[in-house]
């Protein structure tokens, strides 16, 4: 039974379809990469899923409940929020906190979790991502690569069912990907549930265990990874991997 | 240098300071508190786009900012009576400052309200935050630095416009001038002397501003900049 079940997901902004349907299976422990050209509407089917968008229609059944996306309550939203997380593509750590006051945040505010137990819990997580010395170290004084380390970090910390990644690492350094791969690979491992738009094919190929491919609002082709790249159905499909391997990935 | 202009300088000095730190001071720190207060209140509520709400504090800052204070003073002041509302000088001149210096602090924090980057609001909801508290813990604290230099512009702009309260009968700085002129008949040694007391107020705001804005460095932008940082961990509510 799959954890997270999207069916006939729509979205247009003014008159422009940007999502047309969209059907999308996410088991526990899965490691799904969304992949396809810019403009296909990746991110914004991730936004949706989190309610960062408003999808016009369709149904979102997570962890045994179903709504409609079309008439969404707050409530409903705050309910799954409390169980998803999600990371940018700029990181958007808040600014004004340390890298420990970024992961306790909101368990202090939205959790209401007595400060010490989220400054142990924000400390662990921190630890997990390798920044166990950037405790006290504001966003500003971190590279691009540990803000989103943080980023992770503040993810985990709410202890989420699954993790919506969104180009994790389209904003970095070249020398400073590979870090942030490393950090997901190791939760990919410990059986987190991660849902990844990325351009990153190795990554994707190396660590998902299924691939949705997508182009101009719609799946064209989702299925098992290693079927995915071994032998892709779909000629577009093929199409688009052949140009990204040209380019070194 | 005459004598007589020395004794005169010199016994108006403290005639003059006086009324200025019993009233032209609170009357500028009581005006600016309450104007902070409708600021941040006006711009949070064009920024969050609240229907009904934002139109009515574009329509207030819309006529504050479209008509003189002197005349906001006597509306208020003269002006309310006819209508059976009777105001002590004082508060009148506090209601009309705050009111006033309220609608263009507004603007200012609204400006730095937009100036914060969006994706951090997605993020406290992300984590599950509300929009209050989204406000409150990230983006106003961070608005609030970017608004401190123009703030304290306003605020010795404030200090010196005060003297119009003159005119509905607050006996602050300049009356009281103005009363010794009546008497002395020195105007040009008693109004540079007034003049001069205000530019030690604003030289001494002036100082502050400086202080402050070397306090309010960057989160972090500096690590040996323990100040800053300090600050930062206490006045984070937590």
């Amino acid at each position: 039974m799959s954890m997270l079940e999207i069916r006939g997901l729509r979205k247009s902004f003014g008159g422009l379809a940007v999502l047309k349907g969209i059907n999308l299976d996410v088991g526990k422990g899965d490691v799904v990469a969304i992949l396809g050209p810019s403009g296909s509407g990746k991110t914004t089917l991730l936004r949706c899923l989190n309610f960062l968008e408003t999808a016009d229609a369709g149904t979102y059944c997570f962890d045994g409940e179903t709504f409609s996306l079309g008439s969404m309550k707050k409530q409903d939203i705050a309910k799954i929020r409390r169980k998803t997380a999600f990371v940018f593509q700029n990181f958007n750590l808040f600014a004004n906190r340390t890298a420990l006051g970024n992961v306790t945040e909101g368990l202090i505010t939205a959790r209401k979790m007595p400060k010490a137990e989220a400054e142990r819990i924000g400390r662990e997580a921190l630890d997990k991502v390798g920044l166990s010395d950037r405790y006290d170290y504001y966003p500003e004084q971190l590279s691009g690569g540990q803000q989103q380390r943080v980023a992770i970090a503040r993810a985990l910390a709410t202890e989420p069912e699954i993790i919506f990644f969104d180009e994790p690492t389209s904003a970095l350094d070249p020398e400073l990907i590979g870090e942030v791969l490393n950090v997901m690979r190791q939760l990919a491992r410990e059986g987190m549930t991660m849902l990844v738009v990325t351009h990153e094919i190795s990554f994707a190929r190396q660590v998902s265990n299924q691939v949705v491919f997508m182009e101009n609002g719609a799946v064209l082709e989702a299925g098992d990874s290693g079927a995915f790249f071994a032998s892709p159905k779909e000629e577009r499909t093929r199409e688009f991997l052949r140009t990204l391997q040209e380019h070194g990935n | 240098m005459n004598e007589r202009w020395v004794k005169i300088f010199i016994d108006s000095f403290w005639k003059i300071l006086l009324p200025g730190l019993k009233l032209t001071i609170p009357l500028t720190a009581l005006s600016f508190l309450f104007a902070l207060i409708i600021a941040v209140a006006v711009a949070l509520v064009q920024f969050a786009d609240v229907k009904g709400l934002k139109q009515l504090a574009r329509f207030y800052v819309w006529v504050i900012r479209g008509t003189p204070v002197l005349v906001q003073l006597f509306v208020v002041f003269y002006g309310l009576p006819s209508l059976g509302i009777l105001l002590e000088p004082f508060p009148a001149a506090v209601i009309v400052f705050s009111l006033n210096e309220g609608a263009y602090a507004s603007e200012t924090v609204r400006a730095a309200l937009e100036s914060v980057p969006r994706g951090q609001i997605e993020a406290g909801y992300c984590v599950g935050m509300s929009w209050l508290q989204i406000m409150w813990r990230i983006v106003l604290p961070q608005a609030m630095r970017t608004a401190f230099p123009p703030l304290s512009n306003s605020l010795i702009g404030l200090l010196k416009e005060t003297s119009l309260a003159a005119n509905i009968t607050v006996a602050e700085m300049f009356m009281s001038t103005q009363r010794i002129v009546a008497r002395t008949y020195e105007p040009l040694l008693l109004y540079l002397e007034v003049g001069l007391i205000y530019l030690i107020f604003c030289t001494i705001l002036t100082r502050l501003q400086s202080m402050g804005e070397k306090r309010l460095k960057t989160y972090g932008g500096k690590r040996s900049n323990a100040g800053g940082k300090r600050l930062e961990t206490d006045g984070g509510a937590r």
